[in-house]
């Protein structure tokens, strides 16, 4: 096998750089700090492709590539950051905005929350889509933690995080469309879950104040990630 | 099962059938079993049997015969077509095979509606019976198998496949012998085949028919195909809203086990398949292939993104053929008569036939099978028959919530997947929607995102809003509040879902908005600066 | 140089922004340099006067008196500002938007009332099916996001526009900031 099977070289926003065969072009932006919004994404997570926040530009396709799912690929030319892409990413994050109730001034998250800063990275200062003002429910059954789904943003970190690295799957999802939620069990109150082991690490992936500890008051919740690549390393090591 | 024994069981068939002089045909197909054809049929049967006719008369029931409008059909040896019949026209019927034909039910078939029609994958619908497979060996059933496994390589399947120029009927036409060349090709221990049974535009009733008319050419189509790749399993995905063609497939399934046909150690060549059944639970998305592969997994079906496409990576990560209903259909006549014979039918880049469910404001109703290239003002104004009372035509709908809406101006175009897509269009799975002018375009775009929002299955951001977004403002024209902001905006929106969403349901989303948007802005612009509605729709909906 | 008219508005909001804008201070005192403050919670003046250069909208539109008067101030202001989150995002006064108008009347006027309850159909101006944000009833020049906007977030969005400068704000504020 010649070395040009293991390593390749691409070009991002300009840039030379190499790659080894089977990673995608977010790992390879994430090395040489080129900077990719997303909001599924996580590492030590399974990459599910749903956000589209970090959908990139390459030079010869046809459509637009997630840069977390796509490998890269030898001379791959990579745009991440044009107007194009950059006025989709604000409209998707208004998107987010409008469809749940975020209201940032009064959320246990404000000024730690992925979503929050995403805009403000964005430039966004008003929303020109339309609120939807949905009703959504609060679970505060569980002894530890609330699940506020005004402030969900169905991201499935907690579902992928409970199901691939606690084991539990606790997690899911229901419904359909803008109808869609994040249920526990077989949507029952977080707190009769039997298979929720309390771990609360779906807490603690959860980009926005959706998901939080009890006792906390307003921008009280920061959340703590370290623990997902030390886990996953200590997994491959195991192996 | 060899080559000899299928041929003597075609001519027992033939034979049992030709001792029979005379044969009456009654579609038991789901359009004319809902108006009451199985009651026609046990009358006819017990009218055969009270008059003793029974060695000399037979009655049996048959699939589509395409004028579904016109249902219950019935048809005689000689050739004559009834339409509306009852229970109660059993006798006359009877009477009238040694006689003139019953004029007051008579329809004739030197109609542009069956003379302009070809057909290949509808060959045998409407003229056997669904439920008996020897009836299907009749008609050079699995002889497409036989010659595939004792006569050619898989390559030479896939190649003759290729030649063909047979494209996905599925609706986005990708060339089907490369797609068979990819599995094939693919590293894996275990392949697998799949047919996508998963029909759900709205509108569309194609694979629905063949499935219920002619469960075998289907069965034989996954056979070769899995031949062709190397796959000893395969599932049918089929909606749990087809009752019957589920249960016709499951006899179909079953008789050709028996025959040796489907299971271990087909026709003694070594050559193994299993096929199962799958129901889907009713969500559109799990038409899409990735989709369905988590549905078929039992997973929560939502699409994942490609690559690596299911040729690569498909059910349980390994190798995986997708196809359609009909384009499995298609697979042994091509074998049959060959590539050369398929590739003469139709236009340069799109060969054969296509299925369409012809439906709408269009005097004939139904099933019909065109040759590719034939015009859309053939299928509406000849086949179809044209406008019923005296409206105007004004727009035709191809491919459902993922197409678009085609005015009068694009009638002369060919239907073929590049010049339909051109015209801001797909060709679809073959719905075929006709409208006049009694439709309110915005109405119509309104409807169809109604659907993908409600069909979204939220796991994408621009889809699962994006739907929202649209189908609120298109909302706010019929109820003529919304402004000229709300049109920008809503061509933003579409060029966002499109692009950005995740799976096909959401990048053709936009689609009829775009296109009703193209053809029919007059109609858009009336709404938001006259408050007026064209056709009127609207306004009787903001009185009401 | 004749002074810039300069106009603060309250609808549906805490008043925390107009808080925030007496934050800035001693640097109020270059400020009426520069401009007239013609009207405003802060000064006496009770009609919305014409020919207005600036006008800080602070609060959500919740009420019919809410819309009624943020249209006089659309049509006789230059420069419309959205001040704070309640005006950008409609904010904390949209957290009612969910329920519909009756339910918010019984949870304020009887639910949570000992003495003497009841809905008042007067003097209390009726509330709109949904408080909204500034710029969804009319056209909005310039937004401010925070709750508050910092003191030097106004102060400096203000000076950019005497100037007759866009502000960047998105470095110096954002939502709930």
């Amino acid at each position: 096998m010649s070395s040009t099977d293991h390593v390749k070289t691409l070009k991002i926003d300009g840039r030379d750089c190499s790659a080894r065969a089977g990673e995608t072009i977010l790992d390879v932006a994430r090395e040489n700090n080129i900077p990719i919004l997303r909001l599924c994404e996580l590492e030590g997570l399974s990459t599910v492709g749903a956000c589209r926040l970090c959908l990139v530009e390459i030079k010869g396709a046809r459509k637009l590539l997630p840069a977390c799912a796509t490998a890269v690929d030898e001379g791959m030319e990579v745009t991440t950051n044009s107007e194009r892409l950059q006025s989709y990413r604000r409209m998707i994050v208004e998107m987010l905005f409008t469809e749940g109730n975020h209201v940032c001034s009064v959320c246990v998250s404000n000024g730690h929350c992925e979503l929050q800063a995403m805009a403000q990275t964005l430039g966004i200062t008003h929303m020109h889509l339309p609120y939807r003002y949905p009703k959504k429910q609060v679970d505060a059954s569980h002894e530890r933690f609330v699940l506020d789904h005004n402030r969900c943003i169905l991201c499935t970190r907690c579902v992928r995080v409970c199901d691939e690295i606690e084991g539990a799957h606790t997690w899911d999802v229901m419904g359909r469309g803008i109808d869609s939620k994040v249920i526990t069990d077989l949507n029952q109150p977080w707190g009769s879950s039997e298979s929720c082991t309390g771990c609360g690490k779906c807490v603690h992936v959860c980009p926005t104040g959706a998901l939080f500890e009890k006792g906390r008051s307003v921008a009280e919740m920061e959340k703590r990630r370290q623990f997902l690549p030390y886990l996953t390393l200590m997994r491959e090591e195991r192996q | 099962m060899t080559p000899e024994e299928l041929e003597e069981i075609r001519q027992n068939e033939l034979e049992a059938q030709q001792s029979v002089p005379q044969r009456i045909h009654v579609c038991v197909a789901a359009g004319c079993l809902s108006c009451q054809s199985e009651a026609v049929k046990d009358a006819l049967t017990r009218e055969v049997d009270h008059r003793g006719l029974g060695g000399r008369c037979k009655v049996k029931g048959v699939g589509c015969m395409g004028l579904c409008s016109e249902g219950p059909l019935v048809s005689t040896h000689s050739g004559q077509l009834y339409q509306h019949v009852t229970a109660a026209d059993a006798g006359k019927i009877i009477d009238s095979l040694d006689a003139a034909p019953v004029s007051r039910l008579a329809i004739s078939t030197d109609i542009p509606f069956f003379e302009r029609q070809k057909k290949i994958v509808l060959e045998n619908s409407g003229t056997i019976d669904p439920e008996r497979i020897e009836e299907y060996i009749a008609q050079n059933g699995y002889r497409a198998l036989m010659r595939a496994l004792t006569e050619m390589t898989p390559q030479e399947v896939i190649a003759e496949i290729t030649a063909s120029g047979l494209r996905g009927r599925g609706g986005a036409g990708y060339p089907t012998g490369l797609k068979w060349g990819t599995v094939a090709k693919a590293p894996g221990a275990q392949k697998f085949v799949v047919c996508n049974a998963d029909e759900g535009d709205p509108g569309a009733f194609m694979d629905r028919s063949v499935l219920e008319s002619d469960p075998h050419r289907v069965i034989e189509g996954m056979l070769i195909a899995a031949y062709a790749v190397g796959a000893s399993e395969g599932y049918i995905y089929v909606r749990a809203e087809y009752p019957l063609a589920i249960k016709r497939l499951k006899t179909a399934i079953r008789q050709a086990e028996r025959l040796g046909l489907l299971g271990a150690d087909i026709c003694g060549t070594g050559f193994k398949l299993r096929i199962d059944l799958r129901l889907g639970a009713g969500a559109f998305v799990c038409g899409e292939e990735t989709a369905l592969i988590a549905s078929i997994e039992g997973k929560r079906g939502t699409p994942r993104s490609r690559p690596p496409y299911p040729a690569m990576a498909g059910l349980l990560g390994q190798p995986t053929l997708i196809n359609n209903v009909e384009t499995f259909a298609n697979v042994p006549p091509i074998l049959r008569n060959g590539s050369a014979w398929y590739a003469q039918i139709g236009t340069e880049k799109s060969k054969g036939t296509k299925v369409f469910a012809l439906a709408g404001r269009v005097r004939n109703t139904g099933l019909v099978e065109v040759p590719m290239g034939i015009s859309l003002r053939e299928i509406v104004f000849d086949i179809g028959g044209g406008i019923p009372d005296g409206k105007q035509f004004k727009a035709v709908q191809t491919g459902g919530p993922s197409g678009g809406c085609l005015p009068a101006e694009a009638l002369d175009m060919p239907v073929e997947y590049e010049s339909l897509a051109q015209a801001g269009s797909i060709m679809g799975s073959g719905g075929m929607i006709v409208m006049d002018e009694s439709s309110c375009m915005v109405d119509v775009a309104r409807y169809f995102m109604d659907f993908c929002m409600t069909e979204s299955c939220g796991k994408c951001i621009p889809c699962r809003v994006g739907t929202y977004q649209m189908h609120r403002i298109l909302t706010a024209i019929t109820e003529m509040t919304a402004t000229e902001q709300d049109l920008k905006l809503m061509e933003e929106l579409c060029d966002l879902v499109k692009n950005t969403s995740l799976c096909g349901l959401g990048q053709s989303a936009p689609n009829p908005v775009l296109s009703t948007l193209k053809y029919f802005l007059d109609e858009y612009k009336a709404h938001v600066h006259e408050h007026r509605c064209l056709a009127g729709v609207c306004q009787e909906k903001a009185t009401v | 140089m004749s002074k810039k008219k300069l106009a603060t508005v309250w609808l549906d909001g805490c008043s925390g922004c107009h808080m925030s804008f007496l934050d800035m201070d001693e640097r109020l005192i270059d400020l009426a340099d520069k401009v007239d403050l013609v009207y405003s919670p802060l000064v006496d003046r009770k009609d919305f006067p014409p020919d207005v250069d600036i006008a800080l909208v602070e609060g959500a539109v919740s009420s019919e008196e809410d819309l009624h008067k943020i249209q006089l101030v659309r049509s006789r202001t230059r420069l419309l500002v959205s001040f704070g989150d309640c005006a950008v995002t409609a904010n904390v006064p949209a957290m009612r938007n969910p329920f519909p108008v009756q339910a918010v009347y019984r949870r304020a006027y009887e639910e949570n009332v000992t003495l003497t309850p009841g809905i008042p159909d007067q003097v209390i101006p009726r509330l709109l099916p949904f408080a909204r944000p500034v710029h969804e009833v009319v056209n909005v020049d310039v937004f401010v996001p925070g709750c508050p906007p910092s003191a030097d977030t106004i102060y400096y969005a203000l000076t950019e526009l005497l100037e007759g400068r866009r502000p960047e704000l998105s470095a110096k504020t954002r939502f709930g900031a």
